[in-house]
């Protein structure tokens, strides 16, 4: 039991620990404001070399120069924007994991968008469709009579057909 | 007419099927230099070499070459090395030593043979992260005023010289 116990919490523990960043460098910032914003630069740019991690998460030689980098513009006091411009100058857009809205990226920012108005478009047009459509309960008398008869005559000839087989 | 609405989601997925083959056979890597028609930046870095003789931009343009950039750590540089001693005769390598160890380099060029015309020794990447290298081999194409104006990441062999570097280094040249 007790064992079991321990087991949970280590479990739990092991879920609310969240992630960390992989690569360790030892930096240090002047104040709280710029350590911000060195780790939000690292997670928004990305490792040119390993093409699906962030410069803060990839341990390559290239996302540890670059890191390097960062904090040297940073203490240089570039803005932000600054240091993204730079990096692109070097490495192309690429390396922003958030792209600028530009007339090329204009799609990629826009396409949820429009996928999601025409999802609702359709959406609409089959739920009005739907309601247009008269539902099976709501025939009028003559339509009624028809579907009995219809139904009576199908009844009759299967035990007709039921009637000779015997 | 009606009818024609049930072809919709097919014609969809054929489209989704056209879009991802293509995506397929892409390849990842091959990102377009940022560089690209721009000059070769400014640098001031000692050539491998002799750690007397500083180098600049000056010293690399002039001419329609390579640059390529190497180091001893990297094994597909191993790879590429004997090619780039057969090119060697058709157009002049400028070699960036990148984030590499001096003494190692010169013995690896020393055995292996030097194909490059001059080397810069570029130990801590700044020119690399000038140029906008994320790797090791890379090759760039300039042109006689010093603009970048072809790179290609991995190594280089027959088959990329032929179709790739070799068309834009005769157009360079033609260009006069």
């Amino acid at each position: 039991m007790k064992q079991l116990c321990l087991r949970i919490v280590l479990l739990i523990g092991l879920a609310v620990s969240g992630p960390s960043l992989a690569a360790i460098d030892t930096y240090e910032f002047d104040d709280e404001q710029t350590r911000e914003r060195f780790y939000l630069l690292s997670d928004e740019l990305r490792c040119p070399k390993c093409q699906n991690q962030s410069l803060g998460d990839s341990n390559s030689p290239i996302a540890t120069d670059l890191r390097r980098e960062v904090y040297r513009l940073l203490n240089e006091g570039k803005t932000d924007r600054q240091i993204k411009d730079y990096l692109v100058a070097r490495y192309g857009e690429y390396i922003l994991y958030r792209p600028e809205l530009s007339g090329h990226t204009l799609m990629l920012w826009l396409a949820p968008l429009l996928l999601l108005v025409i999802g609702l478009v359709v959406v609409l047009i089959l739920v009005k469709r739907r309601r247009a459509t008269p539902a099976a309960g709501n025939l009028d008398v003559d339509e009624q009579q028809r579907l009995k008869t219809l139904l009576n005559d199908s009844e009759t000839s299967t035990d007709e057909e039921s009637g000779k087989r015997d | 007419m009606k009818r024609a609405y049930l072809f919709v989601p097919l014609i969809f997925f054929i489209a989704l099927v056209v879009l991802f083959a293509r995506g397929l056979k892409l390849d990842p890597t091959e990102m377009p230099s940022a560089l690209l028609d721009q000059s070769v930046p400014e640098f001031n870095l000692p050539s491998l070499a002799s750690e007397q003789r500083l180098l600049t931009r000056a010293d690399l343009i002039g001419q329609v070459s390579l640059i390529n950039v190497w180091g001893t750590w990297c094994p597909s540089c191993m790879h590429e090395h004997p090619y780039l001693m057969k090119l060697a005769n058709q157009v002049p390598i400028i070699g960036v030593n990148y984030k590499d160890v001096r003494v190692d380099a010169n013995q690896w060029l020393q055995k292996l043979g030097n194909p490059y015309v001059i080397n810069v020794f570029d130990e801590k990447g700044t020119l690399g992260i000038d140029l906008g290298v994320f790797g090791a081999p890379e090759t760039y194409v300039i042109d006689r005023q010093g603009m970048v104006r072809y790179k290609h990441v991995g190594v280089v062999n027959e088959r990329v010289w032929q179709e790739r570097l070799k068309p834009v280094v005769d157009r360079l040249r033609g260009e006069g």
